[in-house]
């Protein structure tokens, strides 16, 4: 009976956790980097956004199309906020439950936008939203400063294989 | 088959071309231009008779981060107007993709603030275009020299967007104080998080 109930209880924990919306951590772009690297033939597509950038938010649909279309395949799509770090429980958080989100949400952990911008990328002028699509195993990388719809992402994602 | 990907890779990269960011660098002599001002009068530099050089800052109304500038781009004109460098405003945003952006929105919002600089629309993002600005806000200091105005600053306004660092570096007042005693400012071009420019759709 008591292993019953024990067993009851996890189902459920682990259901509502399930139903939870995804945690959102912070990243600096030493470890973005260090996850390119270590995913050997995973291709990355980064894309760098914020809750009060209009043109990212519409976008974002694309990158969930994108999750979803190559399920099990070599491809991790990372959504980096750039609200500012404040903004992470007042405007991220929600913004991310409203939205059920299920591409990985990161918060950009860097207060330099001199240094950090240049390191993304020299052809990135600070504009978003931007994409960065990078496979380490490859040590190719290609970025984009403008909105990128499913089939442009889909299309760029193709010429990493 | 391979000509065929390779015909499908250059397509591709001509479909995924951005916005054509060359524009003016910093040593560059900028060209004058006539865009029209929230009070329907046409302004060009070469209107600012006693002008010793120009703060040009691409800002719109509907952009968070230019709004988050908003009251430092008025007390940027407040100070440096009155050294001879004053600000001009341009919104590079098309008001058909960004209709807060409208001409009559930014009368509006001109009223409102109080903006005692010129507030230009560049209906189809020409003197954008030729700027090489890419996002609101992005800066272009001009120093007047004999032989036009050069540029002589590109980026951003300070480091601290979000206005709570007291100890911000001032990056256009630290060059606008540079070129006012003759000196070429120590830091010419930063970076920083802007919206993009909401471009016509042709």
């Amino acid at each position: 009976m008591n292993s019953l109930r024990i067993i009851i209880g996890l189902i459920l924990l682990l259901s509502t956790t399930a139903m939870k919306a995804q945690e959102v951590r912070l990243i600096t772009i030493h470890q973005l980097e260090e996850r390119i690297a270590s995913g050997k033939d995973t291709t990355y597509i980064v894309n760098f956004w914020a809750t009060w950038c209009a043109p990212c938010v519409a976008e974002l649909p694309g990158f969930e199309k994108l999750r979803l279309a190559y399920e099990g395949k070599p491809l991790k799509i990372l959504l980096i906020s750039l609200d500012f770090k404040s903004k992470l429980e007042p405007a991220v958080k929600p913004f991310v439950r409203k939205t059920g989100l299920k591409n990985e949400v990161l918060l950009l952990n860097e207060s330099n936008q001199q240094e950090y911008i240049d390191r993304i990328s020299k052809d990135w002028s600070g504009a978003i939203p931007a994409t960065l699509f990078a496979n380490g195993g490859k040590k190719v990388r290609k970025f984009y400063e403008k909105e990128l719809t499913f089939e442009e992402l889909n299309t760029i994602y193709q010429s990493f294989k | 088959m391979k000509s065929l990907m390779t015909l499908c890779f250059v397509l591709t990269g001509l479909f995924l071309k951005a916005q054509p960011v060359a524009g003016y660098q910093v040593g560059d002599i900028a060209k004058d231009f006539s865009l029209k001002n929230v009070d329907g009068k046409t302004v060009s530099l070469s209107d600012f008779k006693t002008a010793k050089g120009f703060i040009v800052i691409f800002t719109c109304n509907t952009c968070p981060v230019a709004n988050a500038y908003e009251q430092r781009i008025i007390e940027l004109n407040t100070k440096y107007s009155k050294l001879d460098y004053p600000v001009i405003a341009v919104n590079p945003n098309d008001p058909g993709v960004q209709p807060g952006d409208s001409f009559e929105k930014m009368q509006e919002r001109a009223t409102e603030k109080g903006y005692a600089f010129p507030y230009l629309l560049d209906p189809d993002h020409l003197v954008t275009k030729r700027f090489g600005a890419t996002k609101t806000p992005h800066v272009f200091i001009l120093q007047k020299t004999s032989a036009g105005n050069r540029v002589s600053y590109i980026g951003a306004i300070d480091n601290d967007t979000e206005g709570t660092n007291t100890g911000r570096t001032n990056y256009v007042e630290e060059a606008v104080n540079a070129l006012a005693t003759g000196q070429k400012p120590a830091t010419s071009t930063t970076k920083a998080v802007g919206c993009a420019i909401k471009w016509k759709k042709s």
